[in-house]
């Protein structure tokens, strides 16, 4: 299992990179789209990055789950090889 | 062996993760021997992440239908990585919030002129974009859900949709003399992410496959993208202007 602070640093990078969102405001408790706005798309896009980065798939129904910034760093955790 | 595309040079478009019904064509097509060039709009950086994906990554290209400048340069960028093309898939759709899943009778004019545009007139544009690179014995195809009926939710993309199928007509009968066939591929419902946009994608989906004579995986784009291949393939030599039912069979049941 990866260490958690690290895969929150490294899913920050990736919502900075495809969102806009600065990556010091992309925190645990964040949720995706009501707390930094990001749209549907861009979503899959930081899924996308998140399963090259951290080797882990991360099916559409799971991604529709992941609520929080805290949700995928759990779920990438539990996932990641 | 040698696949049912070999040597073949294909632009795909409509690929925008790899869950699209493009995707999925792209990638078939490769393992029949095809040779791949994309095209993305929009999200470009998602979009070549998900080339890589494919079993040859595969270049990517800007396309926005509705931009002049990206047309009128397509057959130049395409040139860049093949030296012609056999078969291009238009896999592009759009409609407003307004023309898909809200009330059919609100929908405002400039909404659907918008959804026609690039659902349908956009066929047009990209043949028109292309022809330059086609010769005889080459393929267009283009994604359609069938519009001679009338669906829940699906609405104006429904009307855009129509509008495609005459285009499809009427661009057999212009490229025929090219040698070039003209064809749709109207498919079932597959969860894709643009499946997912439509709201009311549930009530279009819901007992497909029940009513399909032979049943029916909404999960499952494989069988979509075998049909896309084959028309695409030499092996439908004398068909063109048509619609080709992938949907289970349901179009030829009365329920």
């Amino acid at each position: 299992m990866a260490d958690k602070t690290e895969l929150l640093t490294g899913l920050a990078e990736i919502v900075e990179e495809v969102a806009g969102v600065a990556k010091d405001d992309v925190t645990a408790e964040k949720s995706f789209v009501d707390d930094l706005d990001i749209d549907s798309l861009s979503m899959v896009e930081i899924a996308v990055q998140a399963e090259d980065r951290f080797g882990v798939k991360i099916p559409d129904d799971e991604l529709a789950n992941l609520k929080t910034v805290g949700d995928a760093v759990d779920y990438v955790a539990a996932n990641s090889k | 062996m040698s696949g049912l595309l070999e040597g073949k040079r294909l632009l795909i478009t409509g690929v925008i993760t790899d869950a699209s019904i493009a995707f999925h064509a792209a990638r078939t097509a490769q393992e029949q021997g095809a040779q791949v060039v994309l095209t993305g709009f929009g999200r470009m950086s998602l979009i070549e992440r998900i080339a890589k994906r494919l079993p040859e990554p595969a270049p990517v290209i800007e396309l926005d239908v509705q931009n002049p400048e990206h047309l009128d340069t397509l057959a130049d960028r395409v040139a860049e990585h093949v030296d012609g093309l056999d078969g291009v898939l238009h896999s592009i759709a759009f409609a407003p919030e307004s023309c898909l899943g809200a009330p059919f009778m609100d929908a405002p004019s400039e909404d659907v002129g918008k959804a026609v545009d690039v659902s349908a007139y956009s066929y047009k544009a990209l043949a028109k974009a292309v022809l330059p690179l086609l010769s005889p014995g080459s393929a267009l195809v283009g994604m359609d859900f069938d519009a001679r009926v009338a669906w829940p939710a699906y609405n104006w993309m429904g009307v855009a949709k129509a509008a495609l199928e005459s285009v499809n007509r009427y661009l057999a009968r212009d490229l025929g003399p090219h040698g070039v066939r003209v064809n749709l591929v109207s498919a079932g419902p597959v969860k894709t992410m643009a499946a997912k946009s439509i709201p009311g994608f549930g009530e279009l989906e819901d007992g497909w496959g029940d009513r399909a004579p032979l049943g029916w995986d909404t999960t499952d784009p494989t069988p979509v993208a075998k049909t896309i291949c084959a028309a695409l393939s030499d092996w439908m030599p004398a068909t063109t202007g048509s619609m080709i039912m992938v949907d289970g069979g349901v179009h030829a049941t009365g329920q």
